[in-house]
């Protein structure tokens, strides 16, 4: 009795220190996304609560939990009470897979990347429950765009992962990491890298794929019934949710907790923060993009997912096992 | 010309040259103000919060005509007044319900007197509706209040009227 207990503390403990700091970045994440907004249309952003306006969020869930959550009389109350939850908590479990550094993960387990992908897949159930508990025109209708969109993309970033695990022949996240000592996976599958990025984009509905929320034509399509800490509950997984395929693109491509080049100014940078450089990196781009890009029509994106993404993800994998096979590189071996 | 359209959307070109822009934009001077510790120029004519003024000699200037509150399209303002000891006509009673009000300026304009007026003060948000009902007190602690500028404004307007 006395060891499981023992057991769950440090286990609980472990938890506590992954979560914590990323719940704190994804508030300050939010921070950067509005500020790196307003700099491109030249404004200025919340620069007031706080240095620079950093504690804005913090302020900002202040605000949402003092906020009266309103249920709706029509909707399916248990349903529309657990979407929300259902989501964070999703956003949230993938992060224990995620490596910052050798030997410094949660869950070192061997399917790291199946685990991701599965997660993230479910990901969809939390705004399907929540557009459809809430008995609404359009959180009904921002949610099957919401679920079309994240099925189609889901299944173009699959097959660029095969592309990585090809590369790698191990699905343990660190070992993908180790596997890009020499190289990063950028490089050689550089497009495959800019195609995990847009649909990355689809998958978290960031603009310019921000359909399922499209407000000039949606209100605020999902989450247009929800307020006060429900909404913000949304709200953190939605970005707790980009920060992860942010970590996950770092992880795939960009080295993770690798330093650039292996020489001396760079390599006593302990890992953890080279890791958070390129999640921030990553962001920055996700930043920018909304930033810049107008929202694609509906038809226009899955257009781009099946048409286009899909077969060429499909034919970079050919590429990829045909190169590996003709130049005898395959992993394993 | 097609290929090169073509060729375009693969490498995404349009795409890349706007978030290069975006990226040159971002180092810009802003071109928007701080604005609680910076604020922006204000007009003469300016119509914030109202403030009622008074002689230099301590007098209420408003002889109760109640031109502003016929004349206000809100009917925000509501006046009573009688008859002091000493024979002139003084208001007892100057409200503005602030929430009524549209911020029009035609009480100011209709004003015989240069009683009523709208100053530049536009921060005045509370925390209650009733603490936006205006009293004659309050109308007059405004006037004290902003008496340099309002005086200042309405001199440099006087040209124009």
């Amino acid at each position: 009795m006395e060891s499981y207990f023992s057991i769950l503390f440090t286990e609980v403990y472990k938890i506590l220190f992954l979560l914590v700091p990323v719940l704190v970045s994804v508030a300050m994440i939010v921070w950067l996304d509005r500020r790196v907004w307003a700099f491109v249309q030249k404004r200025r952003g919340p620069n007031v609560v706080g240095p620079f306006g950093l504690f804005q969020s913090l302020a900002d869930a202040l605000k949402y939990i003092f906020k009266e959550i309103i249920i709706p009389a029509s909707s399916n109350k248990l349903v529309f009470v657990l979407a929300p939850v259902v989501t964070m908590t999703l956003a949230l479990i993938s992060w224990a897979v995620i490596p910052f550094g050798e030997d410094f993960v949660l869950a070192d387990i061997n399917v790291g990347i199946l685990y991701l992908f599965a997660v993230s897949s479910l990901g969809v159930y939390g705004i399907i429950m929540g557009g459809w508990a809430s008995n609404s025109k359009y959180p009904f209708l921002g949610a099957i765009r919401s679920a079309a969109q994240m099925v189609s993309y889901e299944v173009s970033i699959g097959v660029i992962i095969i592309n990585v695990l090809l590369c790698v022949g191990s699905l343990n996240l660190s070992e993908i990491v180790m596997a890009q000592q020499n190289l990063w996976f950028v490089i050689p599958l550089f497009p495959m890298f800019v195609i995990f990025f847009i649909s990355a984009l689809a998958e978290t509905n960031r603009p310019p794929f921000d359909l399922p929320e499209a407000e000039a034509e949606l209100v605020a399509g999902y989450q247009t019934e929800y307020s006060g800490m429900m909404y913000a509950m949304f709200w953190l997984g939605e970005y707790a949710n980009i920060l992860l395929m942010c970590a996950m693109g770092s992880v795939l491509f960009l080295g993770g907790w690798l330093s650039p080049i292996d020489i001396f100014p760079l390599n006593v940078i302990p890992g953890p923060f080279w890791l958070i450089f390129k999640i921030l990196f990553l962001f920055i781009l996700f930043a920018l993009v909304k930033a810049t890009v107008p929202r694609y029509r509906y038809d226009q994106l899955m257009k781009l997912g099946w048409k286009i993404f899909l077969p060429f993800s499909l034919f970079y994998v050919v590429l990829t096992s045909s190169f590996l096979l003709y130049f005898d590189l395959l992993p394993g071996k | 010309m097609k290929i090169s359209r073509l060729l375009k959307t693969i490498f995404m070109i349009d795409f890349v040259t706007g978030l290069l822009i975006a990226i040159k934009e971002t180092f810009k001077a802003k071109k928007t103000i701080n604005y609680p510790f910076e604020k922006g120029l204000l007009g003469t004519r300016s119509r914030g919060e109202h403030a009622l003024r008074r002689y230099p000699n301590g007098e209420e200037r408003c002889i109760a005509c109640k031109l502003c509150e016929a004349v206000c399209p809100a009917q925000a303002i509501t006046i009573e007044s009688k008859e002091r000891d000493d024979g002139s006509r003084k208001t007892v009673r100057y409200d503005i319900d602030m929430l009524k009000c549209i911020y029009c300026g035609l009480c100011e304009e209709s004003c015989p007197v240069d009683a009523i007026v709208q100053g530049p003060n536009f921060e005045f948000a509370t925390e209650s509706r009733e603490e936006l009902y205006y009293t004659k007190e309050k109308l007059l602690e405004n006037g004290d209040r902003w008496e340099n500028i309002l005086a200042a404004n309405i001199k440099a307007d006087s040209s124009h009227r």
